[in-house]
């Protein structure tokens, strides 16, 4: 049962410098209860194709004109980018859609204690009375295991932990009881040992609550523990996607290969570190034809320099655009 | 103890301390590195890790004197010159400071907007007057950018025009251009992509070997530093808990926050989902320091003696050094950590 359908997003940044393009003609789909983990480099444009979702990119953005992005409710569908009164941004701000940011200490309120903000949140989307709407976040922050709950809703964000304020945030996020969650680097700013917990935690809300995840990292290592299916991003493209295994056992894109042969692996120290040679572009100076051409060692020398690469087929469910693939090419 | 010869840098029980308020009269001190002992061998690239908290920052900046000792002794001895870091103070400090460095974590951060790249890298040279004339630092610049793989056109540019693997080579640049022989590398990559991470790696590793450098690489990162360093430090709540050379703390951690550490790293496998040993808790606050062992709260072995009586450090002939009560039992039933249930 299909949760979300984006399709040929494409965005642009007007800036000082001219147009810069973030995002590139992408398109994915989510179902219900999937977790699916969007993976690249700083400036790959994951983070914005999220806040896209949500409608929560800044003025200067401009949509392309064939992007589409469609929330399939239980009350009928939602066409996100047609959202443009506060009222119909409810729905997908806070209501069917939720967002866990990188930095927790950046996304509470620092002057509100955790309860209030917790509290106000549920009476803008819910029906429930402030009473029940108290008892709720109480509830919620008992279950992603803070203890003594009722102590920490009376708290400010200051008071708790890095680890704390991020299950807070999760908590928070999920009291709406969102069906899709976006997940920006939630684990980025912590420590491994909490970074494993929250991982954790998060296994088992996934399991309770039964929402659909867009998880956000640039560690494929969190990826591998998380998700259901991968995308892997390059300068505002989709180079990859398909079931986790598939990608991380056989990737198909060199990026994507890089992007693995470049971690250190802990069961062969004597492998040499093998960095993706060269820099990501600045995205006022894109690269033409495939945009990954300036850095892959395979680069043919005329196709992917002037030819945009085609999604094509490298197993079932597996795309990879890529000139190099063999597969039979797919929409 | 004296400390064996080819030493760079020698510590003993070396205690950095922060004054704090607890009250409106009661004041307090954090610990926040407390009693290290360590050598490091020139040439040596020393890996500390833990996590935030742990006092890897604070360890580094006492050894660069950026931060007072409060307590036991930290030497530095190149053969040319012998310092004790206590009490370096003024012309001698000056002169310390060209012999050790220091390369930030977020290369954003730690570059002025406002100069371009050869004046940054110029800078410790002009502040230092390690240079005659102009010329001679010009030369100087080029030859660790080139060293650094710096192009010389960037020279002219300013930071804002570089990604951040550029621009962590630029402040590489800027801590080498004065010839130090020990550098300290904080969070180094922490900041930076994985595909760009593995180039600076190779960078600093490239530098031990060919100018000798000694680094002291902190990172929080495990298998970035199973991958760079010779010997590893395992830090917890400002105390060494575990130090080996890196290829045996890998093979066998012996004390139970390595071994959690280590179990904690995210697995590349899909499959291998839930074999985390998922340390409870946080990381206490230097503080409030729990008794005995300070790792006993959230130690899923920890026994009463833990609680009373604090470890001491057991050093093996090859090296390898743990503090824990119980590390032979541990080593002798590997698989215990996966069903021992956390103490109460």
């Amino acid at each position: 049962m299909s949760l979300l359908t984006v399709e040929n997003l494409t965005l642009q940044f007007r800036t000082d410098e001219g147009l810069i393009t973030a995002v590139d003609d992408i398109s994915f789909t989510l179902d219900r209860g999937e977790v699916m983990g969007l993976v690249g480099e700083s400036g790959s444009g994951k983070s914005v194709t999220a806040k896209a979702l949500m409608m929560l990119n800044a003025g200067n953005a401009i949509y392309g004109p064939e992007s589409r992005i469609t929330l399939h409710l239980e009350d009928g569908d939602v066409d996100v980018l047609a959202c443009k009164r506060p009222r119909e941004m409810r729905v997908v701000r806070g209501g069917a859609i939720s967002m866990i940011f990188q930095e927790p200490m950046a996304s509470f309120a620092p002057a509100m204690t955790i309860g209030s903000q917790m509290v106000e949140q549920l009476l803008i989307h819910t029906d429930l009375s402030r009473a029940q709407a108290k008892a709720l976040s109480v509830e919620m922050l008992d279950r992603v295991g803070i203890s003594d709950a009722s102590a920490r809703f009376n708290q400010y964000a200051f008071e708790l932990s890095g680890g704390m304020r991020q299950r807070a945030m999760i908590a928070m996020a999920l009291s709406t009881k969102p069906r899709l969650l976006i997940a920006d680097e939630p684990t980025t700013a912590l420590d491994v040992t909490i970074q494993a917990q929250v991982i954790q935690l998060m296994q088992e809300l996934v399991k309770d609550f039964g929402m659909g995840i867009i998880f956000i990292t640039h560690d494929l290592g969190v990826v591998a523990q998380t998700a259901d299916k991968v995308a892997v991003m390059y300068l505002g493209r989709m180079v990859e996607k398909g079931p986790v295994r598939a990608v991380l056992r056989g990737p198909a894109h060199p990026y994507t290969q890089g992007l693995i042969d470049a971690l250190p692996k802990l069961d062969d120290l004597d492998a040499p570190l093998r960095p993706v040679p060269g820099d990501i572009p600045s995205p006022l100076e894109r690269p033409s034809g495939c945009v990954f051409h300036t850095r892959c060692a395979r680069a043919l020398v005329d196709t992917c320099r002037t030819a945009v690469p085609q999604w094509s087929n490298a197993g079932p469910d597996h795309r990879v655009a890529c000139h190099l693939n063999t597969g039979e090419t797919c929409a | 103890m004296t400390s064996p010869p080819n030493t760079l840098i020698s510590t003993r029980d070396l205690q950095v301390g922060f004054a704090i308020r607890k009250g409106p009269f009661s004041k307090g001190l954090l610990k926040a590195v407390d009693g290290i002992s360590i050598d490091i061998p020139k040439g040596a690239f020393l890996g500390v890790v833990g996590e935030s908290g742990s006092g890897k920052t604070t360890l580094g900046r006492a050894l660069l004197q950026a931060v007072p000792v409060t307590g036991g002794s930290a030497t530095y001895d190149d053969g040319e010159v012998r310092y004790d870091l206590g009490q370096l103070k003024g012309a001698a400090l000056k002169e310390y400071r060209s012999r050790a460095q220091l390369i930030f974590q977020d290369p954003y951060a730690a570059l002025s907007p406002r100069m371009t790249v050869r004046d940054i890298i110029a800078e410790p040279l002009e502040v230092m007057g390690l240079t005659k004339s102009r010329a001679e630092t010009d030369a100087r610049v080029r030859e660790v950018a080139a060293t650094c793989r710096l192009n010389l056109e960037h020279l002219r540019r300013f930071p804002h025009a570089f990604s951040g693997g550029q621009r962590q080579r630029i402040s590489i640049a800027r801590a080498l251009v004065c010839g130090p022989r020990f550098v300290i590398a904080d969070e180094a990559v922490a900041a930076l992509d994985v595909s760009i991470q593995a180039d600076i790696l190779n960078l600093l590793k490239q530098l031990q070997r060919d100018l000798g450098i000694t680094f002291l690489f902190i990172s929080h990162d495990l298998s970035v530093v199973a991958h760079t360093c010779d010997h590893v430090a395992v830090m917890y709540l400002g105390r060494i808990v575990e130090s080996a050379p890196t290829r045996a703390l890998f093979r066998a951690p012996r004390h139970p926050y390595t071994r959690a550490l280590f179990s904690a790293i995210p697995s590349l496998d899909p499959d291998d989902r839930g074999r985390a040993q998922v340390l409870s808790g946080e990381i206490p606050s230097p503080t409030n320091q729990p008794s005995g062992c300070t790792f006993h709260p959230r130690c899923p072995f920890a026994t009463e003696r833990c609680k009373r009586e604090a470890p001491q450090a057991e050093k093996g002939a090859d090296g390898h050094m743990v503090s824990c009560h119980h590390w032979r039992e541990l080593a002798a039933a590997p698989d215990a950590i996966r069903q021992a249930e956390p103490a109460e």
